[in-house]
């Protein structure tokens, strides 16, 4: 018998795409469950998807708040001992400010909170998030923030790009909040967590405008049944 | 004791607020050449000392654990009594 590989969804006060995630990852064939922000433990799960929102109003900094809650406390340890975290927007803001993902993500250039479909380059397939993808792959993935840019020095920058680490680039133009290096999503230095501003889990569907999504999910959800396969063995 | 600590953005980090602001005064005819926006945090501290030395070292760690993001943010502590 082969059970549905199961997903951590961390619930925040002020989360509010969580559901989008959960019927994504289960349109997707995996089992989501969401978790509340003071559970000091995760059920027994191959990954972690933090969704986005406005955790704890994301009063000080965005994710600045969310980062000291029980259950972060315990994605910090899944993450630490390799296991798969996908930060989606205000998950990714989270990733930043706990430390799992390097750089931070500021107020958008313009000031204006953006809302609208942008196109992503996939710059890096060797990861459990872009498995599916073909190196240099064009997605179609919508974004919704007020502080979505990601600030790194020229160092960190470079050593993204050295170690292969910068997964997702906003296209020529299209840089919806002046990120560096149009830089839309980034891997950990062990490439098992990613923080993205672009919303995959709202487009899982033609009938949404794009299916580009799925693209990333269900890489996850390989790297999920692939994890469950090697620990059975 | 009471502490206030400054947060705002490092120097060289782009912001937006600041410009945004800073080109309003200048439409306004101000005679401004910049302006950069930051966060002012009061703290009423419950300290077991009185010993400012000591309640500097604990604002400081209270900035670099949670008042400001090390990486883009620059903060200044203010103590008094």
């Amino acid at each position: 018998m082969s059970a549905r590989p199961r997903i951590a969804i961390p619930v925040f006060p002020g989360s509010n795409d969580e559901h989008d995630a959960a019927w994504a990852l289960r349109a997707l064939g995996a089992d989501a469950l969401l978790v509340r922000h003071d559970e000091p433990e995760l059920p027994p799960v191959g990954a972690v998807v933090l969704p986005g929102g406005f955790s704890y109003g994301d009063y000080l900094r965005c994710g600045a708040i969310a980062r000291f809650s029980p259950v972060m406390a315990a994605v910090i340890e899944f993450a630490r001992r390799g296991g798969p975290v996908l930060g989606i927007c205000n998950g990714f803001q989270i990733l930043c400010e706990t430390g799992l993902l390097p750089g931070a993500l500021a107020p958008n250039a313009d000031l204006s909170f953006v809302c609208r479909d942008v196109h992503v380059e996939v710059t890096s397939t060797t990861s459990p998030f872009t498995s599916r993808c073909r190196a240099g792959q064009r997605l179609r993935l919508p974004v919704k923030h007020g502080a979505g840019r990601f600030v790194a020095d020229g160092a960190l920058l470079e050593r993204l790009e050295a170690e292969d680490r910068i997964v997702l680039r906003y296209e020529a133009g299209d840089n919806p909040n002046g990120s560096s290096g149009d830089v839309a999503g980034i891997l950990s230095d062990g490439r098992n967590v990613m923080g993205l501003m672009p919303h995959p889990e709202h487009a899982v569907d033609p009938l949404l405008g794009s299916a580009d999504g799925s693209y990333l999910l269900a890489s996850l959800v390989d790297a999920v049944c692939q994890r469950t396969l090697i620990a059975a063995a | 004791m009471r502490a206030r600590v400054l947060v705002r953005p490092k120097e060289g980090v782009l912001d937006p607020q600041g410009r945004a602001v800073h080109e309003a005064l200048v439409k306004l005819g101000f005679p401004v050449a910049g302006a950069r926006i930051g966060r002012l945090v009061e703290l009423e501290l419950e300290l077991e000392t009185s010993n400012s030395a000591s309640a500097r070292e604990e604002v400081e760690r209270m900035c670099e654990q949670l008042l400001a993001n090390p990486l883009i943010e620059a903060y200044e502590i203010e103590l008094a009594k």
